[in-house]
């Protein structure tokens, strides 16, 4: 089998449709999304129309949580001051534009999703399997935190979103973790693309196995960028969908993490 | 007065910390407020070995552990610490909790060529306890400020980020004044995308002496456990390897009950919270790691129809 896995969208719907086409011409036989609906860009409302016209199998973020059960915040566990501003500006701004009907959907979607493709378990879920909001940084997390989750959830491969950053571990027993990388905002590398993940099982693979690639993927940022304005969402955040830079809520971020950025 | 069949038990939930007392008691600082008393003189816990730390590393596979912290006492009075964090960062990402004023040139340069082989980051963080010296000094010593912010400094040529913690002395609506100061100094000083974290003050230990430690009611209760996130507190996803013995949470060294046993294995037992310092624990959460692993409790909704 041949699919795509999203990481969070932050509102970016053009980063959405960009990734829809771009996997179906891939071949992706079926598209996942790991949660986060919203947040930081513009136009709550646009993701759900393609999120339901193309059929994408939906988990659900802290965000999607937090919009759809009417929560004060997106219990991303900011403690610094400047952050939770940022973060309280977009909170409510997506939760101000987000319909009725679309925040019912979000509260609705289960935490989590497992599958069984070509022999292998695979468990997609947001932050970790065992915690929606929980960060799986690269330079943060063991190898044997990893097979103990692998181990204790009964899976084979794991897929994880929310820190915004992708990276993927080898496990034992040929098992993997991935984090897909989110579509929401670049990845504080100093460029504009955005990432998700493609991913192939059994007679897709040329030799065994799963191969997961992480797929970099341009969209009209600019345009982006300029409804962001629109909006008048916070020039910080235009910033980042610029420059490619993440400017705001950085605490969260481990020292290997934050060196490769640029603030 | 509460007794310790009244004290809830807190299960470990997964050990995803493993804290290394690295250097016991000892520190080459005397802080009015350390929780568990440190100075040069108290050695009522001493120094671990390499050996041993490599041995809790092994040991510590199986059960999954995420990351390791490194305390004291002053960690860098142990002068095998630079090779133990360079074994560390083999398994795992590792945090050395510092008064960063014993720092060495040649230790920065090796812990970074050791991090950069690493997968992981290696975090410092450094405790100053406020933006100048007039609010740090008279807590932690005559001229700490200024070594400590030198320390700082060094950390900073070496490419490290150093998270600066600062115990709450002052109230707690301040804390958005004093952060904004504190950036300012350390950007003066060349320090240009500073971290910085406010802890809570634990009235223990010298503590207890320099305000008036816990009154008899500040205990936790069954009651005040309902609903609460249980993963907030230290000991739920936490241990701590000294060289007596595996201890609950690096909180309570002085506590003979919070001795749990040999083993990794023989300390996985729930712990009755009868502490005072739990109380503190229990009010504001996750203190001890860092903001890149604090997890809120994801909140369920439900009742609330749309
Ligand atoms: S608070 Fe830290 S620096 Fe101060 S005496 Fe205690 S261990 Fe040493
Ligand atoms: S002091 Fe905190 S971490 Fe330690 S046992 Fe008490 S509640 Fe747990
Ligand atoms: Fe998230």
């Amino acid at each position: 089998m041949h699919f795509a896995v999203f990481g969070g969208l932050y509102n970016n719907y053009l980063a959405l449709q960009a990734a829809i086409d771009d996997a179906c011409r891939a071949g992706a036989e079926a598209l996942y999304c790991l949660g986060d609906m919203g947040a930081f860009g513009p136009y709550p409302d646009r993701v759900f129309p393609l999120l339901r016209d193309h059929r994408v199998i939906c988990i659900q973020g802290n965000y999607d949580n937090s919009i759809g059960n009417g929560l004060a915040d997106c219990q991303c566990g900011y403690t610094d001051p400047r952050d939770n501003y940022f973060a309280k500006l977009s909170y409510d701004y997506t939760y101000a534009n987000t319909s009725m009907e679309n925040r019912r959907w979000l509260r609705d979607l289960p935490s989590e999703h497992r599958m069984e493709i070509d022999g292998a378990r695979f468990l997609m879920c947001h932050g970790s399997p065992r915690k929606t909001n929980e960060f799986l940084w690269e330079s943060t997390t063991s190898t044997q935190f990893l097979e103990k989750l692998a181990d204790d959830f009964g899976a084979d491969v794991i897929l994880a979103t929310h820190t915004g950053i992708h990276w993927r571990r080898e496990l034992s027993g040929g098992r993997q973790f991935a984090n897909v990388g989110v579509l929401g905002r670049p990845e504080n590398d100093g460029r504009n693309v955005v990432w998700y993940a493609l991913i192939r099982t059994g007679r897709d693979v040329a030799g065994a196995g799963i191969d997961i690639q992480f797929v970099p993927l341009e969209y009209d940022h600019q345009r982006l960028a300029r409804e962001m304005r629109d909006e008048s969402l916070p020039e910080e955040f235009v910033t980042t969908i610029l420059t490619g830079w993440w400017t705001t809520c950085l605490e969260v971020l481990p020292s290997k993490e934050r060196r490769r950025g640029q603030f | 007065m509460s007794t310790s069949t009244e004290s809830p038990a807190i299960e470990l939930q997964a050990l995803d910390e493993l804290w290394f007392q690295v250097s016991g008691t000892l520190c080459n600082l005397e802080c009015t407020h350390c929780f568990i008393s440190c100075s040069p003189h108290n050695d009522s816990f001493g120094y671990l070995s390499l050996g041993e730390v490599e041995r809790r590393l092994e040991e510590s596979v199986p059960f999954g552990v995420k990351e390791y912290y490194f305390t004291g006492g002053e960690p860098f009075l142990n002068k095998e610490l630079v090779p133990m964090l360079a074994a560390t960062l083999e398994y795992g990402p590792a945090t050395v909790l510092t008064n960063a004023t014993v720092l060495k040139p040649q230790w920065l340069r090796e812990l970074r060529a050791a991090e950069e082989r690493s997968l992981y980051s290696l975090e410092f963080r450094v405790s100053i306890d406020g933006p100048s010296a007039e609010m740090n000094d008279p807590i932690r010593g005559e001229r700490t400020f200024e070594r400590a912010m030198q320390g700082v400094q060094l950390l900073v040529e070496h490419g490290f980020l150093p998270i600066i913690t600062m115990t709450r002395t002052w109230d707690e609506a301040d804390d958005v004044t004093i952060l904004d100061q504190f950036r300012d100094v350390l950007r003066g000083r060349g320090y240009t995308r500073p971290r910085l974290k406010v802890l809570p003050r634990l009235q223990i230990g010298a503590e207890a002496q320099r305000t008036q430690g816990y009154a008899d009611h500040d205990v936790v209760t069954h009651e005040m456990l309902r609903d609460y996130d249980q993963s907030q507190l230290i000991c739920a996803h936490s241990r701590v390897v000294t060289d007596r013995g595996i201890y609950v949470c690096p909180i309570l060294l002085d506590s003979p009950a919070a001795l749990m046993g040999d083993t990794l294995n023989e300390a996985t037992a729930p712990f009755a919270l009868q502490r005072g310092a739990c109380y503190t624990c229990y009010q504001y959460g996750a203190i001890c790691t860092n903001p890149s692993s604090h997890v809120v409790e994801q909140q369920r909704g439900g009742e609330n129809d749309l």
